[in-house]
């Protein structure tokens, strides 16, 4: 019994991913070509027209956007988006840190005493159920009213902290019940050392409640993305990629292709967003059980 | 039950010798109570007095509900009792927990998967604030003890069933404490592996001198263990028996096939069974 080795695990990992990319532009190409004219069925399936240019653009024409300059004689597309991914990428990962922080700290609290489980949870919730684009303008107001410690809220400050509202909630709700799933032998095992609550929850509780708390950070950082893109076009804050998604969205009946090459870097910085916790997952299970992982 | 029922004073208790130390658990009318005050309440212990002599084997088997687990519980002062006395290792029971005079050993192994076994083992160290090298000491000690020498930095999950349950004993036994709780630490292993850990861990015990308090529903296990059996009845927990069994020390694969381990086995077998006619008559007299 010969484990793969790390190299060739992860290389592993590598083609799969660019395989599943490929599945996709093979299927998205092939509908474009080969859909029917006027839609009908095949096999009793219902299948819509074949879609045209303006509704799928073709996955070459996408990707020569991205090298195209951005306007007249400005700098290339893939290097103006590159840069904004970059920008909203900084701003998602503060908001996801202080978010995941806001969450963890949270579910602490509720797990120490069931009142404040109950005292709390129901704000949580409506929290959540309040959408964001109508708190949006109420966050992005703060802007250079606020001043905390003399220092002053800043514009990209409203964006973060809308990334922070989409990305604790999960957080909370998987390390709470993370928190909760130490088995109960253990906790007895503790109690009868007795070990103070924080000891044990630094010992115990955190240690358990790691494979559910991987699901909720990637959830949270998946949010903490939208609720900043979202807090860009709301705040109208430039150098992210909520302003281009928002204005090639614009230009979508003249150039479609534009819009995807915006779509396409925002799910970018999703999906670095989603690594990070990933190697966050490998680092922290490395040693555990492969199967115990959900 | 005992005669010698002295819980010492602690300043000349220590000239006199050995029959003036404390017991290592005594129970004085305890009774537990779940659901006080409420419409079902359950009796799960009422009024039960219990002696455990230093360096003892005592074994709790009952009928499922007769509180054997309770028992054990309250003896790890990990529930309060609702009336009477708990005495360990001659303090109060909560006190010889923060003192952590009792180690505790559970069905499941219930190791924790990020440690490593050695680490798992210094876990109770640690509570006691030992610095590194005095625990690293301690756990190979342990691990030579349970044999399991060579798996210190193993993870727990690479081990089978029943080196598990060892390494839980080894943590168990760690700081050396002079009492040992036991809440059928091997009813999740295969039959084997179950005499050979009973045989081990009776050597264990008796080369540390531990008293052993050890919760169990299979009748040949009590027997071969102990050197008293305590039967109880359910609804409400009681002690109904307290069997001595004489197999004496060096007990060994053949002590199975002694005539003195039948007579034990029968003789609890028989506690037992006058235990589950008045658990049934109790049953329908009680609701």
């Amino acid at each position: 019994m010969n484990p793969p080795s790390a190299l060739a695990r992860s290389a592993k990992r590598v083609v799969m991913f660019a395989l599943a990319i490929g599945l996709v532009v093979v299927a998205w190409e092939l509908y474009r070509n080969l859909g029917p004219d006027k839609g009908g069925k095949v096999f009793g399936w219902t299948v819509l027209p074949k879609a045209n240019a303006r509704v799928m653009p073709s996955v070459a024409d996408i990707l020569g956007r991205f090298a195209d300059p951005l306007g007249r004689g400005g700098e290339a597309m893939w290097w103006f988006l590159t840069k904004s991914a970059w920008y909203t990428l900084q701003l998602a990962f503060l908001g996801f840190l202080i978010g995941s922080l806001l969450g963890i700290g949270l579910a602490v609290v509720m797990s120490r005493l069931r009142i404040f489980e109950r005292a709390l949870m129901p704000y949580l919730v409506i929290s959540q159920t309040v959408p964001l684009i109508a708190l949006a303008p109420l966050i992005a107001g703060w802007g250079g009213k606020l001043s905390l410690f003399g220092w002053e809220w800043q514009r990209w400050t409203s964006v973060v902290t809308m990334g922070v509202f989409l990305s604790f909630f999960p957080v909370a709700l998987g390390t709470l019940r993370g928190l909760k799933s130490a088995p109960a032998a253990s906790v007895e095992l503790m109690d009868s050392l007795a070990a103070p609550w924080r000891v044990t929850l630094v010992k115990l509780r955190f240690p358990a409640a790691v494979p559910h708390m991987v699901p909720a950070l990637k959830l949270g950082a998946a949010g903490a993305v939208i609720g900043v893109i979202v807090g860009e076009i709301s705040v109208g804050l430039r150098g992210g990629v909520g302003r281009p998604i928002i204005e090639f969205a614009r230009q979508f009946s003249s150039d479609p292709a534009k819009v995807y090459t915006a779509i396409l870097a925002a799910a970018v910085v999703g999906l670095v967003m989603a690594m990070l916790v990933s190697a966050f997952d490998a680092f922290l299970m490395r040693r555990r059980p492969k199967e115990a992982v959900a | 039950m005992n005669p010698v029922d002295a819980v010492a004073g602690d300043g000349a208790a220590e000239e006199v010798g050995a029959t003036a130390a404390a017991d290592a658990v005594v129970l004085r009318g305890v009774s537990k109570h779940f659901n006080t005050g409420r419409k079902g309440t359950v009796h799960a212990l009422d009024d039960v007095d219990l002696t455990i002599r230093r360096g003892e084997f005592v074994s709790l088997i009952g009928p499922s509900g007769c509180g054997k687990s309770t028992l054990l519980r309250l003896i790890a002062n990990l529930i309060e009792p609702t009336a009477g006395e708990v005495v360990v290792n001659g303090k109060p029971a909560r006190q010889a927990r923060r003192d952590q005079d009792y180690g505790m050993a559970f069905q499941q192994a219930g190791l924790f998967d990020w440690r490593t076994v050695a680490r798992n083992v210094e876990l109770p160290l640690e509570m006691k604030g030992w610095d590194k090298a005095r625990r690293r000491e301690r756990s190979a000690e342990m691990l030579r003890m349970v044999k399991l020498d060579d798996f210190g930095r193993h993870m727990p999950w690479q081990l089978s069933g029943g080196m598990q349950q060892r390494v839980a004993i080894a943590r168990a036994l760690a700081s050396h404490p002079p009492l040992l709780l036991m809440d059928e630490p091997f009813g999740a292993l295969d039959e084997m592996t179950r005499e050979h850990m009973q045989a081990e861990l009776l050597s264990i015990c008796a080369s540390q001198g531990t008293t052993v308090v050890f919760v169990t529903h299979s009748i040949p296990e009590a027997v071969y263990l102990s050197d008293r059996v305590v039967v109880m009845s359910a609804r409400p927990g009681r002690i109904t028996e307290i069997v001595p069994i004489g197999l004496g020390a060096g007990r060994d694969d053949a002590t199975r096939d002694r005539p003195e381990f039948f007579a034990g086995v029968t003789a609890v077998r028989e506690a037992l069974r006058g235990v589950e006619g008045m658990a049934a008559m109790g049953g329908v007299d009680d609701r």
